[in-house]
């Protein structure tokens, strides 16, 4: 990193805002331009090594670091939580760094980064989903090396991907992909959508924000412009479908939300809730009660105020 | 120190400023044909429009190659990138990142830049073009990713068959160059990824 | 009214005073010192900083103290320091020829000139505890040679290639400067440059590993060392303003120079070929390890088969970078429950319809249920 001079009064060294020296915000930026004009394409980037771990994130914060201004708002979750580890570890970072503004509430971010999960609140235009990328490649567990993907997309072949699917449907009745569930984008290339569930596969097709990926330990980032077709591989006779449950949730009784279950005690017992903490929150602050407010309080999951 | 030998300013402050353009730069290619402002308070060197300028202080440095035309690559303009950017000027379309062309010019043609490798479409040329006037030209129709149904643009000021040549362009995705029209401290996107009709 | 509990950020906290208490260990003990460290555990420190890609003691050591020595993790905190450092430009070229020999040793010449030269090694030790090390022992005090080691000593593959019986290495068509992976993405397949950069910051024991495995015949070459050498060599930098090479100082180096069998072809008359280690610090077993697979994944311009791992490069450089192996190995411990419930729902329901479906088909055959 360049160390970045305070005023002249003032010359203590300092990191550079939100960390990366300028040529590498440069770099990204290109590789973020190239990625927009090209939807799902993997454009491959110089990432940098980070303070935080591989596979911890690294993709997405450079991205974030790269985009992020004093105009921002941040908001980080993983598994659909703002206080899950690593997403209170990113959030500091950048409070750190950048001096960033961060949120909890989705409609009040301009920059959502992500790992594993798209809120339930419907995203607006203007904003940015950060996603977190482990492996970007949706064809690597079906050819593991890179100079053959590379050519499979190329040349838009993917009968491979194909019959993977299909063997699924031929043994289990179903493809049993649950997350990372390859798309097709712009009706050219088959995009890896980071391993979020496949119930929020949808929210991605013609999305009114602007969503970016970053693969920090494989160095490739790609991205998906408003408004773009993003479909869900499948067959005319084994149509796509999402997760769903028989119950709502526990917290706030919503049936329209992906949910986590929660396991009460040794006799079998389960709680199911949801896994966007903001959502569940907002619910109950409205006025929604699930049918196991109670039985949450008991098990730690929520405490009782008193207003 | 007579004038036409000085080189005018860059960003006062790069940081900031990079990053407020950059956002405009997403914004325009990743909603193409809206109209996006850099508002940089910079003093582009002369035949670079602010939009331009500050397009390249933003992107170009000494790992991107910049195409720019003959009168401009010699006079302040290339000196000035020369400076701000330790880029490259290079006399060959096919070898630049960046490219700044004037709509009206007859050459060169998008085609002759870098269109990228089926392995690797990023590695296209992005090219800059610079015309009169973002509004009150001739319509033209835009669809695709970006733009939700369609969307019309009207700039002025491009040479006969520029709409051709950015159809060719579209027809070669996932390969192509990515278009900016800049005027003032405007800017509108045209990715390879945008169709481009003239309006009926 | 309820709120969800978040201690998320406390107990993060928390973790760090308990891995800083964990650190200290007993504070009755006296607390190790940085130059402790770097005195005592060069050889650790020689490794924090090759998988680090910093020749920096000083703060290999420091890493090794902060990461309770853990090689990977000081390794870690070495790169992720050494990404904000400014880069003034690229050295003149080290002449490993010139090294002040510390420790030479060829297995392919009785005597050459130079001479072999045993210098500081664990090689003819017996692997017996020295339990006087348990105490604070006294200091060792080696005799001095009667004479100087040469000035400079040529080098094996140079001796062969005098005779023209080595493969000759020449540089790059315009001698470009080296990749530099940790800028730039790498693309398959990978030049030399990248893959020796590659090798040069690799695990040391997946890199062991991988060279075993070639000696044992997944990869068919016939190894012989030509020469290790560890020693100090100079480091010359030529800044722009001044127009000529000026000496940065000394680096501590092992470099290893394997000659191997080659057949030859129809155009070229049989000649060894090599395979080159060059590491920081006194890390014999490294520089071996990366000649090994360096020859091995030379196997694609010689036109021999790439069958085995050692000879792939994308399989050797994606998976010889230690940090981030460790990174995405574990990130396992991260939270998956979003995916995992996927999952978990995926298999009830199949297993449900599975049952429901043999439930049907058993009233439809009762006699054949019996």
């Amino acid at each position: 990193m360049t160390i970045h001079q305070m005023p002249a009064d003032d010359t203590k060294p300092a990191y550079n805002y939100a960390y990366l020296d300028e040529q590498t915000k440069r770099m990204i930026r290109r590789a973020l331009l190239k990625a927009v004009a090209v939807p799902g394409y993997q454009v491959p980037f110089g990432s940098r090594e980070m303070p935080l771990a591989r596979g911890w994130g690294t993709g997405g914060i450079q991205i974030t670091a790269a985009i992020i201004g004093p105009a921002d708002t941040l908001k980080v979750i993983d598994q659909g939580a703002d206080d899950t580890t690593n997403a209170v570890s990113i959030r500091k970072f950048f409070e750190r760094t950048a001096d960033a503004r961060t949120c909890e509430a989705t409609d009040e971010a301009t920059i959502i980064q992500t790992r594993h999960r798209i809120p339930e609140a419907p995203l607006k235009p203007g904003q940015v989903m950060v996603y977190q990328v482990p492996m970007p490649e949706p064809l690597r567990r079906l050819e593991p090396r890179e100079a053959e993907t590379r050519k499979m997309h190329a040349w838009a072949e993917y009968g491979l991907m194909q019959v993977k699917l299909y063997e699924d449907i031929a043994r289990y009745g179903e493809i049993t992909k649950t997350y990372d569930y390859p798309v097709k984008v712009n009706g050219r290339y088959v995009m890896a959508p980071s391993p979020i569930p496949k119930f929020d596969n949808p929210k991605m097709h013609m999305s009114p924000s602007l969503q970016l990926f970053g693969a920090g330990r494989e160095k490739r980032i790609y991205a998906l412009p408003p408004y773009t077709s993003v479909r869900s591989l499948d067959f005319e006779d084994h149509p796509f479908r999402i997760q769903s449950w028989k119950q709502p949730c526990g917290l706030c009784g919503a049936a329209d939300s992906y949910l986590d279950e929660v396991v009460i005690d040794d006799q079998g017992g389960r709680m199911f809730v949801c896994s966007d903490s903001h959502y569940c929150e907002t619910r109950r602050a409205e006025g929604h009660r699930g049918a196991m407010l109670g039985d949450a309080a008991a098990s730690g999951l929520v405490e009782e105020t008193t207003p | 120190m007579p004038a036409e030998t000085m080189i005018a300013p860059g960003f006062a402050d790069p940081v900031f400023q990079s990053q407020a353009a950059f956002r405009a730069l997403l914004a325009a290619l990743s909603e193409p044909g809206t109209l996006q402002s850099v508002a940089a308070e910079i003093a582009p060197p002369e035949g670079l429009a602010t939009a331009t300028a500050t397009a390249l202080l933003t992107l170009a440095d000494y790992e991107t190659p910049v195409w720019l035309p003959e009168a401009l690559r010699s006079g302040p303009a290339g000196a000035w990138l020369r400076f701000h950017c330790a880029a490259a000027l290079v006399g060959t379309p096919a070898e630049a990142a960046f490219a700044v062309i004037d709509g009206l010019a007859d050459e060169p043609k998008l085609s002759t830049f870098n269109l990228g490798t089926d392995q690797f479409p990023d590695r296209s040329t992005t090219v800059i073009v610079q015309v009169p006037g973002l509004e009150g030209g001739p319509a033209l129709t835009l669809a695709g990713p970006g733009i939700l149904g369609s969307c019309n643009i009207a700039p002025q000021g491009l040479r006969p068959g520029f709409t051709d040549e950015l159809r060719e362009n579209g027809a070669l995705y996932p390969l192509g160059v990515d278009v900016l029209l800049a005027h003032g401290e405007s800017l509108i996107g045209l990715p390879r990824s945008t169709q481009v009709e003239e309006a009926r | 009214m309820y709120v969800a509990v978040k201690g998320g950020e406390a107990a993060i906290l928390a973790t760090h005073d308990l891995v800083a208490e964990a650190r200290r260990g007993n504070p009755a003990v006296p607390e190790i010192s940085v130059a402790q460290i770097r005195e005592q555990q060069a050889l650790a420190c020689a490794r924090v900083m090759n998988e680090g890609s910093l020749y920096d003691q000083d703060l290999a050591a420091l890493a090794l103290k902060q990461a309770q020595g853990d090689v990977i993790e000081a390794a870690f905190l070495m790169r992720a320091y050494r990404t904000t450092l400014p880069r003034f430009g690229s050295s003149e070229p080290l002449d490993t020829a010139a090294m002040a020999i510390r420790r030479r040793v060829s297995a392919t010449y009785k005597d050459l000139p130079g001479g072999q030269v045993l210098g500081p090694t664990y090689d003819y030790t017996h692997r017996l505890f020295d339990f006087a090390l348990m105490d604070e022992g006294g200091e060792a005090a080696p005799r001095k040679a009667a004479a100087p080691l040469d000035a400079t000593m040529p080098r094996v593959p140079d001796i062969l290639g005098a005779e023209g019986l080595m493969e000759a290495e020449e540089p790059p068509e315009g001698d470009p400067r080296p990749f530099d992976l940790t800028r730039d993405p790498v693309s398959f397949p990978a030049d030399r440059d990248v893959r020796l950069q590659s090798m040069a910051r690799g695990d040391e024991g997946f890199l062991l590993g991988l060279g075993y495995s070639v000696q044992r015949g997944f990869g068919g070459t016939h190894p012989f060392v030509g020469e290790v050498r560890v020693g100090e060599v100079a480091v010359e930098f030529v800044p722009e303003e001044l127009g000529f090479a000026i000496d940065l100082g000394d680096i501590t180096l092992t470099e290893c120079q394997m000659v191997n069998q080659f057949q030859g072809s129809k155009d070229v008359p049989p000649q060894f070929t090599r395979g080159y280690g060059l590491v920081f610090g006194h890390s014999e077993r490294k520089a071996m390890s990366m000649s090994l697979v360096d020859r091995a994944l030379k196997a694609r311009d010689f036109g021999e088969a790439t069958n085995y791992p050692a000879q792939q490069d994308e399989f050797v450089l994606y998976h010889a970078d230690n940090v981030e192996a460790a990174g995405f190995v574990e990130h396992l411990k991260l939270p998956h429950y979003v995916d995992f419930q996927g999952e978990l729902e995926l298999i009830r329901r199949i297993r449900r319809e599975r049952e429901e479906r043999l439930a049907q088909e058993q009233e439809a055959m009762p006699e054949a249920a019996e």
